[in-house]
């Protein structure tokens, strides 16, 4: 009898010290997700973007697309055409060799963003951090941002809308892109594509702040070949990518 | 005579009644009841505009709330006959525009939303 309490107390113990564990794990991890105080608005000294490997990206692969419909709870309506898209695959091909690749195409955040200057009512705008955003509030629909856009980023929401994430508010005849899940990147996390396209262990896309010289992607930009879609514009991206 | 004794009855029943919050309110029902439109006016462009998150007069919170919990255990959403919003809506003869857009249920639940 006396032997079993004894064991019993053993692993009671074992098991507080299992549970200590994962709990000092838990706070030790906190700071890296600890997104901005609230009731701070956005930041001018950060700069969100993105890198993409395009070597690393695969052709069949569409887990930043599936991933980003998901999380921004975007419906199919049987019309590829005219049904909203956040990231789409893009496969580019050199007529010369043939070589070909696929790398994902999104709202590319620039820093002078064309859809911000031909917006007549003020709700194409772009964030303090520069996440590039539609002010739905104030939308009407005209379209003229879509026109302007040279990335083809935006879409337009051509049907009433129903089951929406309540993170990602979009109703009928307002225009809606990637934004950039400024929803995650306010908490301390990264957009869903980029989880997503991490767990099919590609990891062939980085997010990080452009505007701190000590982030990952800040490094890698400084030091690797980096190229930007149509740099030729002068609209500035914040979309970076490697092997196009 | 028979009409003014169903008169009472009668406003008894078009007084907007709704199931009751899961949680209390981040003002005074009073203050809400007049002020909740410009409350969330003003916040939304706080939050889309400049990015400010954690502000008390979030709309996601009136619906996390606010929406009642069918037999079924799915929430029913905040502007259906009867629910929170809609009803005093119904009442006022105002319709609100923000359910064209924003969620109407909790986060979570909207992905078992009919669509």
């Amino acid at each position: 009898m006396t032997a079993d309490t004894s064991r019993r107390d053993v692993l009671k113990a074992a098991a507080g010290v299992t549970l200590l564990a994962p709990g000092l794990t838990l706070i030790a991890a906190a700071p890296a997700e600890a997104g901005r105080a609230p009731g701070m608005p956005a930041n001018a000294s950060n700069r969100w973007g993105l890198l993409i490997d395009t070597t690393k990206c695969d052709s069949g692969c569409s887990a930043c697309v599936d991933a980003c419909k998901t999380e921004m709870a975007l419906p199919s309506h049987g019309r590829p055409l005219t049904d909203a898209q956040y990231i789409r695959k893009v496969t580019v091909k050199d007529p010369k060799s043939g070589y070909t690749h696929s790398l994902p195409v999104m709202c590319q955040h620039c820093a002078k963003p064309p859809c911000v200057d031909v917006c007549p009512t003020g709700a194409s705008m772009k964030r303090a951090d520069g996440i590039v955003l539609v002010d739905r509030h104030i939308c009407i629909g005209c379209r003229y941002c879509m026109m302007a856009c040279p990335y083809k980023a935006r879409s337009f929401a051509h049907e009433d809308q129903t089951g929406q994430a309540p993170h990602n508010p979009r109703g009928k005849g307002c225009v809606e892109a990637c934004t950039l899940c400024a929803h995650r990147v306010d908490a301390g996390g990264r957009p869903a594509c980029v989880e997503a396209c991490a767990a099919t262990g590609k990891a062939a896309m980085l997010f990080g702040d452009l505007g701190d010289p000590g982030s990952e992607i800040s490094r890698r930009v400084a030091k690797e070949a980096t190229t930007r879609i149509r740099a030729d514009l002068g609209v500035d991206p914040a979309i970076r990518y490697q092997g196009i | 005579m028979l009409l003014l004794a169903a008169l009472p009855v009668m406003a008894g029943d078009l007084t907007p009644s709704f199931p009751k919050a899961s949680g209390t309110c981040v003002e005074e029902p009073g203050e809400m009841r007049k002020h909740h439109h410009s409350f969330l006016k003003h916040q939304r462009d706080d939050t889309l505009r400049l990015g400010i998150r954690g502000a008390k007069h979030s709309l996601k919170d009136c619906v996390s709330c606010h929406a009642a919990k069918g037999a079924d255990g799915k929430a029913i959403p905040v502007n259906a006959e009867g629910q929170f919003c809609q009803s005093c809506h119904a009442y006022a003869a105002v319709a609100p525009d923000c359910f064209t857009c924003h969620a109407t249920v909790p986060d979570g639940a909207a992905k078992t939303a009919a669509r």
